[in-house]
Parts: structure tokens; sequence; C-alpha cells
């Protein structure tokens, strides 16, 4: 019983932290029919500022954040103008090269300014502890984890469904030609949630730093796993990515924990098998 | 058993629209019948259905009294079954000659072929040759394709479907984004195909219609409104109010 | 209307072949010798050079020439590398028999994932190949009783090639051994690359729905492709163990099915002398700039690959054509002009 509990904690904060990072890239990949493999660098950089304004600066952890994902945004909106803009008319393989060139500098930028070790961030005493619930402990980051996941979840769903944004947004993954003959101004869709998906990323890759550690090479090590969560979920599709980053959290998880050996095998080979059934992921469309 | 195409009976639907709806349409020999209907008739399903991109759901498609519904797309083409797209879909960086040269290969059997530009690219040069004077595009023969103005392309398209030598000729909106000023190369291109082929024409353009049809089908909605002569079709008042009255007045 | 043309005599097919690539073979092989002579001590560095550019001609063969996007190709080099490994190790330590196993190997199992591969698109094939290189290197380290794991397969030893040449400690065996192998798989590539079979490759890319349309059955020549390109990355995976006399994991690694690419889209895809072009810049590059320092590489080679990307799609290849010299002879070709 214990251990298929510590496999849902787990599992279930694994699979948020990979749904944050991985959310924004599956909307950007979807509205803009774009190929990003540096997504990862823009958990890096979130993960790289906050480091930097807690250990270095010795700022407290929550404006740290908030600084850091504001930073983010405004490089990703800033990159958004500069090269995304271009990449998005290249044919597939173009998109492939330019987005892992931009991580190879994302990488690069980053090491030249706090070099190649990990780099820590400093949690904050009430994230550090934990929570007794009678019948069993839990890690107070965990729990926080999830909790944040499921506001992102709600706010994501709120801003989506609700607003005006949302309803333009949906049309313009729909089927961008017609969107912009609606009027919709899709050059500011495209920025606004490009900038959305860099910040998510960054506030997943702060608050998984304990499970993805923080380093210049983060952007490569984990690119193939946010984009399996995106390409498993079925691009474009919010709720896709949700299942896809819980389910593929647990499963790496469980794995982990009851067949160490072959935890690896196991994840890839059920990615190929989702695949073979559903070739556009789960929730993809053809 | 009867020579030439014949669809039985045939039916489509996605979800709950109905794109084919009992289609009876027989094209024989030197057959040059014209698919005409509003957009979303069902025209390019129709099509899609012949050429075995989509499968229908029930009824029968005979060629020479055979049914085929059971080939997919390459066996149909290689039964005598060919398109040209409704946008042009070529070979755009590859020169004239070249976009020739693949469906003469792959009708003869040597698309696999992996070595040599053996003996049959020279018997394939001849006939390149001669589909290029057909289509007065000899001068053209040595460009890149995708730089050739689009009513070049479609006499190209034209060229390439026929390289596979079909006994079905399936034209979809041949004359669809060409300028008016070209127009007349497409409408002799069709006049001048072998009286024996049949041909099937999927079109807009009344005049192009009228000129080079001795049949006439109207599609609306998936069914076959009505068949006729070109004087039948255009005396008659349902086709000139669904469709004619739209286009013309 | 009849163009006058001279009817080309078919029993020439060989000699007309010859004469258009000759001039560059013999570019070729001047250049090998020369530089044997100019750079005596870094055998080593060009034999690798050498033998990625094996392995990149394959990547052109599927990638360049059919359009298919992969990033898992070292899935293909790898198994050759521990095929033939392996072989030298328990069966015989004949090279040339290795280099054979090597190439059947990598061709098993390119067919194999390609059954699978070549029915998906887009992110789900950049996945797939992904998830199948990733799949091998994690079989590899678990089998450690057969592979050695993560300290690699050692204790290769390769026999004389032919029973006559050994391998010496210079490695000057070793690079001629290679570059009469590029020899060969380049002189193959140009015969697959000119015929019908190479024609259609170059269809499916440009339009799959219009080869579907002439009748060509697309999903099994992607396959054949696919196969064949197999093969050739795994003789130089082969190739690779018997030079080096190890194979690590590394072999199946994802940086390396991206580089590759690189190298590729570099030099120039769908012209097989742009991945020859591609892979000694980028290994050059490589070279001098990771050896001073190997974070300083990436602002370099991120740099080059946008450079590339946004300025020359061609790739380097197609610089000469942007300044105009139309007339090298790299452009007078022009079914080797893809985009």
């Amino acid at each position: 019983m214990s251990i298929i509990f510590n496999i849902l904690i787990d599992g279930i904060s694994y699979g948020m932290i990979l749904f944050m990072i991985a959310v924004g890239l599956s909307v950007t990949m979807g509205l803009m029919k774009v190929i990003n493999l540096a997504h990862g660098g823009f958990a890096l950089l979130g993960g790289a500022f906050t480091h930097w304004l807690t250990v270095q600066a010795e700022l407290s952890f929550l404006p740290a954040v908030a600084i850091a994902i504001l930073g983010v945004v405004i490089i990703a909106i800033l990159m958004e103008f500069s090269l995304f803009r271009r990449i998005y008319e290249f044919g597939e393989l173009e998109q492939v090269l330019a987005t892992i060139g931009i991580a190879f500098l994302i990488i690069a930028s980053v090491n030249y300014w706090l070099g190649s070790t990990l780099l820590a961030i400093k949690f904050p005493e009430y994230l550090s502890g934990s929570i007794n619930l009678g019948f069993r402990t839990l890690p107070v980051h965990r729990v926080f984890v999830i909790l944040i996941g499921i506001v992102v979840v709600v706010a994501l769903y709120i801003l989506i469904e609700r607003t005006r944004f949302g309803v333009n947004l949906r049309a313009a993954v729909d089927n961008r030609d017609m969107a912009a003959s609606l009027g919709i101004d899709t050059a500011r869709i495209y920025a606004i949630t490009f900038g959305l998906g860099a910040g998510l990323a960054a506030f997943g890759g702060i608050l998984g730093a304990e499970l993805l550690p923080i380093e210049a090479y983060y952007p490569l090590r984990y690119m193939v796993l946010f984009l399996i969560v995106v390409a498993v979920g079925g691009m474009g599709s919010i709720l896709g990515s949700f299942l896809a980053a819980i389910s593929l959290g647990i499963l790496d998880t469980a794995a982990r924990y009851l067949m160490p050996d072959f935890s690896t095998i196991i994840f890839f080979s059920a990615m190929m098998l989702i695949f073979i059934i559903r070739p556009h992921g789960l929730l993809g469309k053809s | 058993m009867s020579a030439g195409l014949e669809v039985k009976n045939l039916h489509k639907s996605f979800g709950g629209i109905t794109v084919a709806n009992n289609i009876n349409i027989q094209l024989k020999p030197g057959a040059r019948t014209a698919l005409i209907g509003p957009n979303g008739a069902g025209k390019t399903t129709f099509a899609n259905l012949l050429t075995g991109i989509l499968q229908p759901d029930s009824g029968q498609i005979l060629l020479d009294g055979i049914d085929i519904r059971a080939l997919g797309q390459a066996g149909r083409v290689k039964a005598g079954i060919a398109k040209t797209f409704q946008i042009t879909t070529l070979f755009p960086e590859m020169s004239v000659r070249e976009n020739l040269r693949l469906p003469i290969l792959e009708r003869e059997g040597y698309g696999a072929k992996w070595f040599g530009k053996s003996q049959v690219n020279y018997a394939a040069d001849d006939e390149i040759e001669t589909l290029l004077d057909d289509f007065q595009l000899t001068k053209y023969a040595d460009v890149t394709v995708g730089q050739l103005a689009y009513g070049q392309q479609r006499l190209v398209e034209m060229a390439l479907t026929l390289a596979l030598k079909p006994n079905i000729l399936i034209l979809d909106e041949p004359a669809a984004g060409v300028p008016t000023s070209d127009s007349h190369l497409i409408t002799d291109a069709i006049e001048r195909l072998s009286p024996d082929l049949s041909v099937l024409i999927i079109e807009h353009d009344m005049k192009l219609v009228f000129r080079v049809a001795n049949s006439i089908v109207v599609l609306v909605n998936g069914a076959i409104l009505m068949e006729g002569t070109p004087e039948e079709i255009s005396r008659d008042q349902r086709v000139r109010d669904v469709y004619l009255g739209e286009r013309h007045e | 209307m009849n163009t006058v043309r001279t009817q080309p005599d078919p029993g020439n097919a060989i000699m007309r072949f010859l004469k258009k690539r000759i001039a560059v073979y013999a570019l070729l092989i001047a250049i090998s010798i020369a530089v044997f002579f100019l750079f005596p001590y870094d055998l080593g560095f060009l034999t690798r050079i050498i033998i990625m550019m094996i392995f990149v001609l394959s990547l052109d063969l599927i990638l360049g020439f059919a359009g298919v996007a992969t990033l898992g190709h070292a899935a293909l080099y790898g198994t050759g590398a521990y095929m033939a490994g392996l072989f030298a190790v328990h069966i015989s330590a004949s090279p040339i028999v290795g280099l054979g196993v090597g190439a059947l190997s990598g061709a098993v199992i390119a067919f194999i994932s390609a059954l699978i591969l070549m029915r998906a698109h887009g992110l789900t094939l950049l996945m797939l190949t992904i998830a199948i290189a990733e799949v091998l290197k994690e079989i590899a380290n678990k089998a450690q009783t057969l592979t050695g794991g993560a300290d690699g397969l050692s204790g290769i030893v390769m026999a004389p090639i032919f029973g006559q040449i050994e391998f010496d400690f210079v490695g000057q065996t070793g690079y001629w051994y290679s570059f009469a192998l590029l020899m060969i798989v380049l002189f193959f590539l140009h015969i697959i690359t000119d015929s019908p079979f190479g024609l259609g490759l170059r269809g499916i890319k440009q339009s799959t729905a219009r080869m579907r349309a002439i009748g060509a059955p697309v999903y099994w020549r992607l396959v054949a492709a696919y196969t064949v390109s197999g093969a050739i990355a795994g003789i130089a995976g082969a190739l690779s163990a018997q030079i080096t006399e190890l194979v690590s994991l590394n072999v199946y690694d994802f940086s390396l099915s991206a580089e590759i690419v690189i190298m590729l889209i570099l030099g120039g895809a769908g012209r097989l002398y742009g991945a020859l072009l591609g892979t000694a810049v980028f290994l050059i590059v490589h070279h001098t700039a990771a050896s001073v320092d190997p974070f300083n590489w990436l602002f370099i080679i991120g740099g080059l690959v946008l450079g590339v990307i946004f300025f020359l799609p061609g790739g380097l290849l197609s610089f000469p054509k942007k300044l105009g010299w139309v007339t090298t002879w790299f452009s007078k070709q022009p079914e080797e002009t893809p985009r």
C-alpha cells in the first residue's frame, strides 16, 4: 500500500512538473505548427535566474521566482519577435535544426554566466519539511507542487474556455488562416502564447529542480522527455498534455520503484505503443 | 461485361454527413463526361472514391466489369485510372522532363530499379519528347517545374497523368487558377486527348464544360440531380436554379 | 516541333557515369593523399572524419533524398558497431567479414524499425526515431555480460585485411581502409541516387501525394531506402568498432544522431558532396574549438547552424552558387540541385 501511495504522490508531482513545462510547448507547436527543441531552455533560464537570485543575490524565494519568470517571459517574447517568427515558415527539418541551434546558444550562455555545475535553488523553510496526515507523512514540496499544478490547470482552463483570448486561441489552433480572416490578430496571439508557455516552463523548471536538476545541459538532457509529453498528448491539446504528463509521470515513477533496471525501456516502449495505436497522440487530431 | 468504368449505387458518409448518395455513373471508352455541381456537392470526394484515396461505404466501382474496390491507390493506377489534382501536385524541384519520366518509370515497373539509367530511360526519352510536343512544353523541358507559370504547370500535370497511359482520366478542375488568357491551353489540350480515352472532367468553368463535354452529370449534396447532353442540361430549370443560376446570372 | 537530339549509346552508360564523376573521385583521392602526407600525426582524427562521412552519407539517402526527418540514426550505426565488435571478439577477427556483419545488422534493424517509422510523420516520427535509439542503448547497457555495459565492449583485435595488410599503430592502414570504403559507398550511392529508385525517392520528398497518384508504393520505397541507409550506417559503425577497437554506449547517443543531421544540413542535404563537406567542416571546427573550451564550441555550432538555416538554406555547398560561380562542378549537375 505504502509503495503505491508513494508512487502516486511522486508520480503525480513529477507529472505536474512535466505538464507545466510541456503545456506551452504543446500549445505553441499546435498553434504555429513548429517543432521547437529549445523549449527546455526556458525552464533552464527560469531555474538559472532563481538560482542566481536566491543563492547569489540572497533574495527570498517568492520574489525571486516572480522576477525569474518575468525575465524569462520577456526574453521569450523578444526571441519570438526576432527568431521564431521566421522559423514558423521553415520546413520541419529546418525547424528542428534552428531550434536545436537556439538550445545550444542558451546552454552556452548559461554556462558562460554560471558555469557547468549544478545550479541549486534555495527553497524556503516552509517547503522543505513534511506534513503529518496522521496515518502518513508527506513531503511539503510534493504537495505544494501538486497544488500549484492543479491551480495552473484550472487557471489555464479558465483562460482557454472563458476568456476572449482563449476563444481566439482555440480558433487559431483549429485553423489559423480562418482565424486570421475573421480578423483575429494571430501574430499577437502567437507572441502572447509563446511568452505564457515560456513563463510556465520557467515556473515548472524552478519547482521541478529537485526532480530535474538545473544545470547548463538541461535543455538537451530533458528535451526528449518534454517532446514525448507533447507528442503523446497530441500537439496543441492542453488536456492531452495533462493526461500524458500525469500518466508518463506515474509510469516512469512506478517503473523506477518497481523495476529500476528496465525503467527506460518500459518508458520508451509504452510511448511507442501509444504511437502505434494512436499515431497523433492521445488527443491529437490528424 | 461492359467496357469502361461503371459506378453502381456508390455511397459514402462521414459521421452523419452523406457525401456520396447512391451515385450511378457510366463512362464508356471515349466518353467526355463533365461532373458539375455547386461547391461542397461532393465532386472531389467522388473523384477520391474512384482513385482509392477514400473507400466507399457501399456500392460498386467496376472497371471493365471487374470490381476494383479492393485495390489501393497504386493498384488502381496500374488498372488504368489516373487523376489530375485540383491544386497542382507536381515535383516542384524537378525539371518538366523529370516530372514526366517518373510516371513512365513507375508505369513500366522500373520504379524500384536501383541501378543504372538503363535502356528504359532511352525508350522513355522518346515518349517524353512526344508528351512535351503534345502539350507544347518542349521549350520548358529543362525548366524546374516550380518556376513555371501556373497555366504551364497545369499542362505538366495533365501530361504527367497521361504518361501513366490511363484508360480512365479524371481531371479535377483542370482550369482552376489558370488565368483566362491561358485557359485556351487547357481546353486545347483536352480536345487533343486520344478519342479512346474515357475522360471525367470536374469543372466549374461552364464555357470549358460546354466546349469539351458530350455528357454532363449534375451533382448536388452528394447525389445526382440529373444527367444529360449539354443542351438538355442548359435547358433544365432545376439545374439553372441550383447551379447555373448562381454562377452565371 | 521535334527537337534534334542524339540517341546516346546505352552500352556507354558506365563510361558516361564515370566521365561525369571521375573528376570528383580524382579530386577526393588527391585530397586524401595530400592530407595523409600533410598531417601524418592526425591520422586517427582524419580516419574519424572519414567514418563519419560514411555515416552522414547514409543519412543523406533517407533525409536528404527521401526527405524523412530522423533524430535516431545512431540506432543503425550503433547496432552495426556492436554487432561487428561482438563478431570480432567471439567469432572471427576478419575485418571484411566484420564489415558485412555490420552492414547486415544495420540493415536488419533499419528494416524492422522502418516498418513502424515509415507510417508516421512529423513530431511522432521524430519521437519514434529517438525512442528506438534510446531503447537499443538501454538494451546494450543492460546486456552487460555481452556488451560490457557502461564500460564498453573491449577486446576487439583485428586480423590483417585480406590476411595481408596489418593494422598499424599509427593508423595508416585504418586510414586507407576507411577511405577505400568511403569511395565504395560514395560510388554505390551515386549509382542509387542516379537510378529510377533514387529519382523516385526525390519524388517522395517533393510530393508524396503525387508519387502515390502515379502508382508508386511509397511506404515500401521508404522502407527499402531506410534499409539501404541502415546497411551503410552499419558499415560506418563497424568501421568505427574495428578501428578504435572499442564500442561504447555513446554509439547510440542522441547527440550523435543530432550532430550528423547538423553536419548534413551544414554541407547541403540531398547532395552527396554536401554530406562530405559538412562532416569535414563540422568535425574540424569541433576539433579546434572544443579542444579550447567545450562550451564555447556550443556558441560556435549554435551560431553556425542558425547562420546556415537562416542565410544559406542549401548548405555550404550552395555557397559558390550564391556567389554566382555557377560554373563550379558541383552546380553543373542539375539533378543534384535539390532546393
